[in-house]
């Protein structure tokens, strides 16, 4: 019995995207296009070898936007301001990387390090206001990300920029990173030539992973977090400080957005520019809730979406809006939270049932 | 004289428990009738059938002469009953007249006929000398204004007989004053009143007639001139106590608990407990024997680090652990059995290993070196403690929720005892538990007790108190009344320091 | 004299207040920083603080019944969708009424995630912009694919708008038929110290107000008599307070949060549909700019009361109407806010508040540095005016707010005694 509870457990995110597939069916046929036709290309479309590099390097930055929400959320934050700490992380870590000439691995590590620390103390600031002044970090979190592109916003028109050719102009960019900054792709390494470049931060974004699963479930301040997430009042009552977990877990999500820019800068870009990815610190928020914030699921999420991304690319040729994507996943988020709280609900009344059983039979 | 309320061979039972075993007795209309017992005497019991939130299982309930089933509060406030709670159902952010009005209207969007409310109630108040001003808003109101609100929130409705639910637990003797007096002059205007409680110095001040109440039983009703204090607290406590078995262990010498002159930082202009001196050496219980509100929580929050003290020293095994946070102490060797275990003392969505380690998380037990939590070592404790306290569950990988109130208990109490503290703070330990996890309980904390533990038990159940303290106090209204011999303690002593009549 | 002193320790927020204004006043006689108190300024501020206006008014219906609503920037997307699309098809009314209906549709989303499925109200509210977003880029590509001057990002202009007036003899109105006097106007032009300014203020307040804004307005009031001196409102408002005494008495809990919820959406897609006709002419993505979550803030800050939300949007609309129109003026709060700095540390060393007495002195000293070695504050820094204000505001207000008891919490129909 305990295992049909897994199995449903398991399988919610199907159910859920079973039902926005057809609510996204429903739209389609009322803007007049065949959704069979429409999921058809898609799928064709996205299974390409060419989409799947691309799909893998779009989803790096997603999941580890995730991860970063995930942490928040594991302890009941909604760090909604990942977004702004990212960029800020990013485009600090350019300069800073553009000005440096170090050995590869070290010089790349140390891009990583700066933005994790610029954007974990742009997190961090969420977390003292929430501790000593009651602000909600949900409000400060957002405020926070408009002030932060405000910043960026000015510093690459004003501080970090290149001038062009004729050395009049101001390029709003930071300094093209040498190679020592930079990541190789993976093709090489993996021998697969004939594909475009698999970004190699792929194996940061494993690590991140790992890292937030041993973080969590792992080490005793993943304990502290989870257990005042759950209940935080017992866990007061057990000798962990509320204090100080939310400042360290805003702290902790905040490092680990810093290095959703990384696949960007070091592996494609080379630079920060304004045409640097935005929007995928809320993109962050999307996958966290949709893989329950669990490593696994997060990762399956990221893939979820970057295919729906990528997939959908083909559509306008085919005179079908790509934009219903956007909307399927509006869709796809809405359905999979009230899903996951209806069975989370259903199972722990579930569990209860059939504990008293069990126990009854004993006696 | 009519009478109010009969109450004939009403019986009400719940899964485990007898509350109310054909309590019969009368009201007469026009008094102010008291209800004494102890927690778990079934008083509450009987009062939520009165007022219409449990229907008896036997027995018939009249009120002025004519048979009433009720199925809802609501038809006990057609038949002009009102209750004011013990803990006041009121919005805060509401005025007075808010409160005392709403639900009244269905809800529309004309405008509230505040020009005939307010002069209505301001009439109402008037009437049974109970000032007050209606336009302020309830947070700004003091408990006893708040009480008054709620008075006049029944009294609104048409309410005819009251019913008070422990009144004066959260009034100063100031307050209890004016109380006394809204009641009497309610009285004489032809209102009922029930008041339900524990003190018995003012049941005695007030009540026209007294009814006791213990063990679901009604004892007796006697009228206040035939009443005493002796009389009443051999009735509510009866005159058979549980006698201490024979100890064969020693009290060692070793201090393991020390308060020095403690005092708690006043809350909501109240402090909750002061001039606290306590000695508890190891290898022995100390029982502080209380009604509940007398500052026992802010005490034992305060022992564990979570209720700010503005004064005094704590001291565990003669090395002072005022400035300690709760963690420090957890780790110095303080345990803790909460009152409330699912909010206080488990996560009750995780399973038990999980919650073994609740803590203890930073200990080493729990901690590698490298702040890894030792699941292996959580899973066989929690399984040693499934043994040995008997707790019936299907498996270690059950969530904490799943388990019965017993079990969870046993479980809670298990995980603070094996993990060999130095000293055990117990906090109404056998509370909502079945007799079985009870005895278990008790059985646990007297080995514990005699391997050289220090204990403070901290409850309202006199069975537990005398059966397991090595040595009693009673805290009243935030003091330490009395110390009192488990062996010599009689039932009358008890009663009294306890509901403050101080012999 | 101690009287004096006596009035202002007991009223010590509305000193401070009264002593930031005398000082805008002050620095708005300087000619660059005039526009701190231009007429204009004031129009475009009472323009930009009713979106944030309406929302708020939104944002008190929903806390007051108890849902914490984050998705009042969705909804206010789906007012400016909606909104643009009706008005450029059928008319500025109609826009209206398409940004209510919007906004309404969503709030009721919210509603039943939270109420009957007892979601998380701040994940459904953080669901329900991501939807929002998605909507209105998608609804953009059906409806405006194939004219030449909407797209996925915007929509083509808006046809017609709604006519304004203006207050007869004090702004130039008409009356009876006939113009009239602009008698602020004239005032404000003499340069008059505090009587120009007044006249601004007023002026801005009462030349060219479109009924829209007429209508926003209203509901201020119109707000306050629902909540205060209805049964409705007392219900709604028992039931963010303590929903499990109002079900005992009777009231519908479940069906005042529907209300209350639905409500916000459609307060909320009335800003989007204002923002849209009255500032812009056209939906475009992100116009609204985070606008939802300043009214949330405003909720907040103005302790869940139509007129504290009224003073809060009027404060941001100010620094987003600053911030929009004269970026000298806002060079000229840099000097205000090293002089109220200066004040305040004053004051806190007075009382022997060191520390932070200190940290306002060395922030006074770090913003008249700056101020005197800039001519402007750059243009990235002033596009967030609102929002650092916002955060700064909520850093400060924190302690005497009160917010209704149970908001946020979820309710299982039943839980009562």
């Amino acid at each position: 019995m305990k295992i049909y509870l897994k199995i449903l457990s398991f399988f919610t995110p199907v159910i859920a995207l079973a039902i926005s597939f057809g609510l996204t069916t429903f739209i389609l046929i009322m803007i007049d296009r065949d959704p069979v036709e429409t999921f058809t290309l898609m799928f064709d479309y996205g299974t390409t070898g060419k989409s799947i590099v691309s799909i893998l390097n779009r989803s790096i930055p997603l999941y580890i936007s995730a991860v970063a929400v995930a942490v928040g959320f594991k302890m009941g934050m909604f760090n909604i301001g990942v977004e702004g700490q990212y960029i800020l992380g990013a485009l600090i870590a350019a300069q800073v990387g553009a000005v440096l000439i170090l050995p590869r691995p070290l010089h790349v590590l140390t891009i990583f390090i700066v933005a994790a620390v610029v954007s974990g103390i742009w997190a961090g600031i969420s977390g003292y206001l929430k501790v000593k002044k009651g602000v909600h970090e949900v409000i400060s979190t957002i405020m926070l990300n408009y002030i932060g592109a405000g910043i960026v916003a000015y510093l690459l028109a004003n501080v970090f920029f290149e001038k062009d050719e004729n050395n009049s102009l101001k390029v709003p960019q930071t300094n093209y990173l040498l190679e020592s900054g930079q990541l190789p792709p993976l093709n090489n390494i993996l021998g697969i030539e004939d594909l475009p470049n698999l970004n190699s931060f792929i194996v940061g974004a494993v690590f991140v992973g790992i890292f937030y699963y041993w973080l969590v479930w792992k080490t005793s301040l993943g304990f502290d977090l989870r257990a005042t997430g759950l209940n935080p009042v017992a866990a007061k009552f057990s000798g962990a400080d509320p204090n100080k977990l939310i400042v360290l877990a805003m702290l902790i999500s905040g490092g680990i957005a810093g290095l959703v820019g990384m696949s960007n800068l070091v592996g494609y870009f080379h630079r920060y520019t304004i045409d640097f990815p935005t929007g995928l610190g809320f993109a962050g928020i999307t996958v966290a809730l949709l893989g329950r914030n669990h490593p696994v699921g997060m990762a399956l999420g990221a893939l979820l979406i970057s295919f729906l991304e990528r997939s959908s690319q083909i559509l306008d040729l085919n005179n079908i809006p790509k934009e219903i994507e956007r909307i399927m996943q509006g869709i796809v988020i809405l359905v999979v939270v009230v899903s996951y709280e209806v069975v989370r609900r259903y199972i722990l009344t579930q569990e209860v049932k059939l504990a008293s059983r069990m126990v009854d039979k004993d006696e | 004289m009519n009478t109010a309320i009969n109450i004939e061979n009403i019986s009400k039972s719940f899964p485990g428990v007898l509350a109310n075993d054909s309590v019969s007795f009368d009201i007469t209309s026009g008094t102010i009738h008291a209800i004494v017992g102890e927690n778990g005497a079934g008083k509450s019991t009987l009062m939520k059938i009165l007022y219409g939130m449990q229907k008896p299982d036997n027995g018939i309930l009249k009120i002025n002469g004519d048979i009433a089933k009720f199925q809802s509060p609501k038809d006990a406030i057609s038949a002009g009953i009102g209750m004011v709670h013990q803990h006041f159902m009121l919005a805060d952010n509401l005025t007075v007249w808010e409160n005392i009005v709403l639900g009244i209207d269905s809800s529309n969007l004309s405008k509230i006929k505040k020009s005939k409310y307010i002069p209505d109630i301001t009439d109402l108040s008037k009437k049974y000398s109970l000032p007050i001003d209606v336009n302020l808003t309830i947070d700004d109101l003091g408990v006893g204004e708040k009480q008054r609100v709620e008075i006049l929130k029944v009294l609104y409705r048409g309410a005819n007989i009251l019913i008070l639910d422990e009144p004066t637990a959260v009034l100063v003797p100031q307050e209890v004053e004016e109380l006394f007096e809204n009641l009497k002059n309610l009285v004489s205007q032809g209102v009922t009143i029930l008041f339900i409680s524990h003190k018995l110095d003012e049941v005695m001040e007030i009540a026209d007639r007294i009814s006791v109440m213990r063990g679901g039983q009604h004892v007796g009703t006697v009228s206040k001139e035939t009443a005493s204090k002796k009389i009443l607290a051999e009735m509510m406590i009866g005159k058979d106590l549980p006698t201490p078995p024979s100890r064969e262990t020693l009290i060692s010498s070793e201090n393991c608990l020390q308060l020095k002159d403690l005092r708690g930082e006043p809350s909501l202009g109240k402090i909750p407990f002061e001039d606290i001196n306590l000695e508890i050496k190891k290898g022995e219980i100390c029982g502080i024997a209380g009604v509940e509100g007398n500052g026992q929580r802010e005490l034992s929050e305060a022992i564990l680090g979570l209720y700010p003290v503005e004064s005094g020293q704590i001291f565990l095994e003669d090395i002072e652990i005022t400035k300690l946070s709760t963690r420090e102490r957890r780790l110095t060797g303080i345990s803790f059995i909460p009152e409330d275990r699912q909010s206080q003392g488990l996560v009750v969505e995780s399973n038990l290993v999980e919650n073994i380690i609740l803590g203890k998380q930073s200990s080493n037990t729990y901690s590698s070196k490298f702040k890894n939590v030792l699941f292996k070592n959580a899973s066989k404790n929690s399984k040693d403690v499934v043994d040995n306290y008997e707790v019936k569950t299907p498996n270690v990988q059950t969530l904490a929720l799943a388990l019965s109130g017993g079990n969870q208990q046993k479980f809670v109490v298990g995980r603070e005892i094996d993990g060999k503290p130095t000293f055990l703070l117990a906090s109404q330990p056998t509370r909502g538990v079945d007799i079985g996890a009870q005895a278990l309980i008790w059985d646990k904390l007297k080995e514990a007790r005699d391997m050289g533990l220090g204990v403070l038990l901290i409850s309202a159940d006199l069975d537990e108190l005398l059966g397991l303290s090595d040595k009693l106090y009673v805290i009243y209204e935030g003091k330490l009344v009395k110390q009192l011999e488990p062996t010599e303690a009689t039932p009358e002593q008890l009663g009294s320091y306890m509901t403050g009549l101080g012999i | 004299m101690s009287n004096f002193l006596n009035f202002i320790k007991d009223n010590k927020e509305k000193t401070f207040f009264i002593f930031i204004l005398f000082w805008l006043l002050v620095i708005a006689q300087i000619e660059t920083y005039s526009q701190l108190t231009t007429s204009g300024t004031f129009a475009a501020t009472m323009r930009l603080a009713i979106p944030i206006l309406l929302a708020g008014l939104g944002g008190i219906f929903s806390e007051r019944s108890g849902v914490v609503n984050i998705g009042l920037e969705g909804m206010m997307i789906m007012g400016t969708w909606f909104g643009a699309w009706a008005a450029w098809l059928y008319g500025p009314w109609w826009g209206v009424a398409a940004g209510i209906f919007g906004g309404l549709i969503f709030g009721l989303i919210h509603a039943i995630a939270t109420v009957s499925f007892q979601v998380d109200h701040i994940v459904s509210g953080v669901a329900i912009n991501i939807l929002a977003a998605g909507t209105a880029r998608f609804f953009s590509v059906v409806a405006y694919a194939n004219e030449s001057q909407g797209g996925a990002t915007q929509s083509p202009r808006i046809s017609g708008e709604i006519s304004s007036f203006s207050l007869p003899f004090l702004s130039g109105g008409t009356f009876l038929g006939n113009e009239t006097i602009d008698l602020l106007r004239n005032l404000e032009d003499l340069n008059l110290f505090f009587i120009s300014d007044i006249s601004g203020l007023l002026g801005g307040l009462t030349r060219d107000i479109s009924y829209l804004s007429f209508i926003a307005l209203s509901l201020v009031p119109i707000c306050m008599w629902v909540l205060w001196s209805t049964p409705f409102g007392l219900q709604l408002r028992s039931v963010g307070e303590f929903p499990v005494g109002s079900e005992s008495l009777g009231i519908n809990v479940y069906l005042m949060k529907y209300i209350g919820v639905t409500l916000s959406g459609a307060f909320s897609g009335l800003a989007g549909a204002y923002l849209v006709i009255e500032s812009s002419g056209i939906y475009r993505e992100n116009q609204t700019g985070g606008r939802g979550f300043i009214a949330l803030a405003s909720v907040i800050f103005g302790n869940w009361r139509p007129t504290g939300v009224l003073m809060g949007s009027g404060l941001f609309g100010y620094a987003d109407a600053l911030q929009l129109r004269s970026e000298e003026s806002v060079h000229g709060l840099l000097l205000l806010i090293s002089i109220v700095l200066l004040a305040l540390s004053i004051y806190l060393l007075f009382n022997k508040k060191s520390r932070n007495g200190a940290i306002s002195l060395l922030m006074a000293f770090g913003f008249g540095i700056w101020f005197l070695n800039s001519t402007s504050v750059p243009n990235e820094f002033v596009y967030f005016t609102p929002h650092i204000t916002t955060l700064v505001v909520l850093s400060f207000a924190s302690q005497r707010l009160r917010m209704p008891k149970s908001v946020g919490q979820p309710y299982k129909k039943g839980e009562g005694g």
